[in-house]
């Protein structure tokens, strides 16, 4: 390939970070960022400690503690001694190593994939891993960020590299406008359930089109979070200068003249005119309305105003039988209506919405109105921080009008390894990224969907979609339009 | 660190489900050990137990007499879906797993594998009926899976080619790791950083105006 072939974005990425490629080895790639947290490194930092090796870059490396911690206020202790043990253990572990840790406590907490952009750690052009699939979320900020396990933890620890095969690119091009009460949520909801949830298996997700350019970073971080539901390890997005507006002023990111060259090497970035990607589909934006999933994984989503599928319509044993399993543990009828379905209980929160305008946004649809008797509201800020901007706004004191259960930041019952869960049996609507069978729960079913729709769902206490709204218009612009 | 992974036969365990997901595989519950031992009770828990804790009747297939000590799990498409838990492959591995066939994995999962000397062979779909009918028929019907020569033998005495990334068949068969081979590479790693100072140090926030 010559320097003037046009090029992805992951192209560009890729090439400014291979430190070396054996014949017949895969690439051995740079790490700019490599983000920890209490469920995935305890194994690495022993494989460490066995081999007496060090932390190589631990001005590279940040951790936090999100998945098991309680969201009960900070106060209280840790009941689940299982989770305090590794908590602990994590913050040995960063002691002994010498890697920063914001953890419970510390006012930058909160879910990793929540701190990174906030602390302005995430930045354009750099590789991002981080032992947790949800890494691709800060593909929005045009990085190559994917998710490792416990072994390649370890191994970036210890060289600040990956061993890695380079990826196959698959553009995702939406065009047009969402209408209003219509989200970025939607959209990604929408791709999965288009192509299924290997769809993007060996393939990175390029998002581009009108559509995706009119997003703000956090709708941005919505969709790249959930490239991994449709296979893709990364989903990304080249930036433009919507990113470099959320970037700058953040704790870490360049100030000055350095920010200045930051910006003019950021624009090198984003794809050229001409280069090709391996795979492409196009999504039109204002054909979409509110997704909603109605089974157990997130590939099986329905625009709002459709029914459940049913089983005889397929013609493939494989699919038949999924959607049969899928429809008898969500206890739903094929070709029953989705709107009206009761819930229990309305979860907004985690790495996919969990951010200060999705709060907003939620917030607003509940401003002066109740939450449906019978049914609980829980509301997980992302981050500490998050929380803290959502209590000076008033919009923590709105949830809390409504009915709702104001927690602690975390990712809580989107994983519900804390103690938040589903009973069984109980249905949720959650604005979180997966509804795989006892996800939130055991035995619990979850409708994902996006924060307007979890709102709406909340006062009525059965699927509703968030385009009856009264003030749809306004509303949805309280969310960045 | 990992035995060489060598030939071995094994009947074969079927779980027709496609897009197994790791939650099902390792439910998230279990994530809050701090090593990699014990796992094996973790697998496929919740498809396996009650709520009370006593087996589903009739078992999930894991747990049938019959299939005790079966070392290959021949599963539907697109298994792993889902975390980058390594727990998945650490609980198929102390269950005794040491191959699984299907038409396609999830990446991650699948990278996951290989690092544990679970080695995830990829079919094509009329391959893998064909597996899924061989074992209908014959459920006690016996493979010999051979990484070295990148083959399924079959009790008919045919062969199944597979492909295997070549440096991850080399780990595999070695018993070495991937960070081994990484730390041969600190001369370049450090060359390479040389030229590229870090655009972020976590341990300390710009200075404003810097």
């Amino acid at each position: 390939m010559t320097a003037h072939e046009p090029r992805t974005i992951v192209e560009k990425i890729w090439a400014d970070h291979v430190v070396a490629e054996d014949e017949g080895a895969p690439a051995v790639l740079a790490i700019d960022l490599h983000l920890i947290h209490e469920v995935t490194s305890p194994q690495a930092f022993t494989g460490l400690r066995r081999r007496g090796l060090t932390v190589r870059r631990p001005g590279q490396t940040v951790a936090t503690a999100d998945h098991s911690i309680p969201t009960t206020p900070r106060s209280l202790p840790m009941l689940d001694a299982q989770a305090a043990a590794q908590i602990s253990q994590l913050e040995r572990n960063c002691a002994d190593f010498g890697i920063p840790l914001h953890g419970i406590g510390s006012p930058s907490q909160g879910i990793v994939h929540v701190i990174g952009p906030q602390l302005g750690l995430t930045q354009p052009g750099m590789t991002i891993v981080c032992g947790d699939s949800h890494t691709s979320t800060h593909g929005a900020f045009g990085a190559l960020a994917f998710g490792i396990g416990t072994s390649e933890v370890e191994m970036v620890l210890a060289t600040q590299t990956l061993l890695q095969r380079k990826p196959r690119t698959y553009e995702v091009r939406v065009d047009g406008r969402l209408a209003p009460g219509v989200s970025s949520k939607d959209i990604i909801l929408a791709l999965i359930a288009r192509i299924g949830v290997g769809g993007g298996t060996g393939h990175v997700f390029e998002y581009r089109g009108e559509a995706i350019r009119a997003l703000t970073m956090e709708q941005r971080m919505t969709i790249c979070n959930m490239s991994i539901e449709g296979g893709a390890r990364a989903g990304l997005i080249s930036p433009d200068d919507t990113t470099f507006e959320y970037i700058h002023g953040r704790p870490h990111a360049p100030s000055g003249a350095a920010w200045d060259a930051a910006v003019a090497r950021w624009r090198q970035l984003p794809t050229d005119d001409g280069a090709t990607f391996d795979r492409s589909i196009t999504i039109d934006a204002s054909a979409l309305e509110p997704m909603v999933t109605y089974g157990t994984n997130p590939g099986m989503g329905i625009p709002i105003t459709s029914r459940v599928p049913a089983p005889d319509e397929l013609s493939d044993p494989a699919a038949r039988r999924a959607l049969e399993r899928a429809l008898e543990y969500m206890d739903l009828r094929p070709g029953q209506p989705i709107l009206g379905q009761k819930v229990d209980v309305v979860f907004i929160g985690s790495c996919t919405n969990g951010r200060i305008s999705d709060l907003r946004l939620a917030a607003e649809a509940l401003r002066g109105r109740r939450v449906a008797d019978g049914v609980r509201l829980m509301v997980t800020p992302g981050s500490d921080e998050v929380k803290r901007e959502a209590e000076r706004e008033g919009i923590a004191d709105v949830f809390k009008a409504a009915g709702a259960d104001w927690r602690e930041s975390g990712c809580s019952m989107c994983i519900a390894m804390n103690g938040d869960q589903l009973q069984p049996g109980q249905y949720a609507i959650s604005t979180s990224n997966r509804n795989f069978e006892g996800r939130q729960g055991k035995g619990g079913r979850t409708f994902l969907a996006s924060p307007l729709t979890a709102a709406a769902t909340a006062i009525n206490g059965v699927v509703t979609d968030p385009r009856t709204l009264p003030g749809i218009e306004n509303l949805a612009a309280v969310g960045g339009r | 660190m990992v035995e060489p992974y060598r030939a071995f036969s094994s009947r074969i365990i079927p779980l027709p489900a496609e897009n197994v997901d790791t939650d099902q595989i390792v439910p998230a519950r279990y994530l809050k050990v701090t090593d990699k031992e014990g796992l094996a009770e973790a697998l496929f828990r919740d498809w396996r137990f009650e709520e009370d804790g006593s087996l589903k009747v009739p078992p999930f297939v894991l747990d049938r007499p019959e299939m005790q000590g079966r070392q290959i799990l021949l599963v539907g498409d697109n298994f792993g879906t889902g975390s980058s838990r390594e727990h998945a492959p650490w609980a198929l591995a102390a269950w005794g797993i040491r191959a699984i066939v299907s038409t396609s994995y999830a990446d991650i999962f699948r990278n996951n594998a290989l690092k544990n000397g679970v080695l995830p062979i990829v079919v094509d779909a009329t391959t893998h009926r064909r597996l899924f009918e061989l074992v209908e028929h014959d459920p006690d019907a016996e493979l010999r899976v051979d990484l070295a020569e990148q083959g399924v033998l079959l009790p008919d005495g045919t062969t199944i080619g597979f492909d295997v990334d070549p440096f991850a068949k080399m780990m595999l068969l070695a018993g070495t790791d991937e960070l081994g081979y990484l730390l041969g590479k600190l001369p370049r790693i450090e060359a390479w950083e040389a030229a590229h100072p870090p655009r972020i140090d976590t341990r300390a926030a710009t200075p404003a105006g810097g």
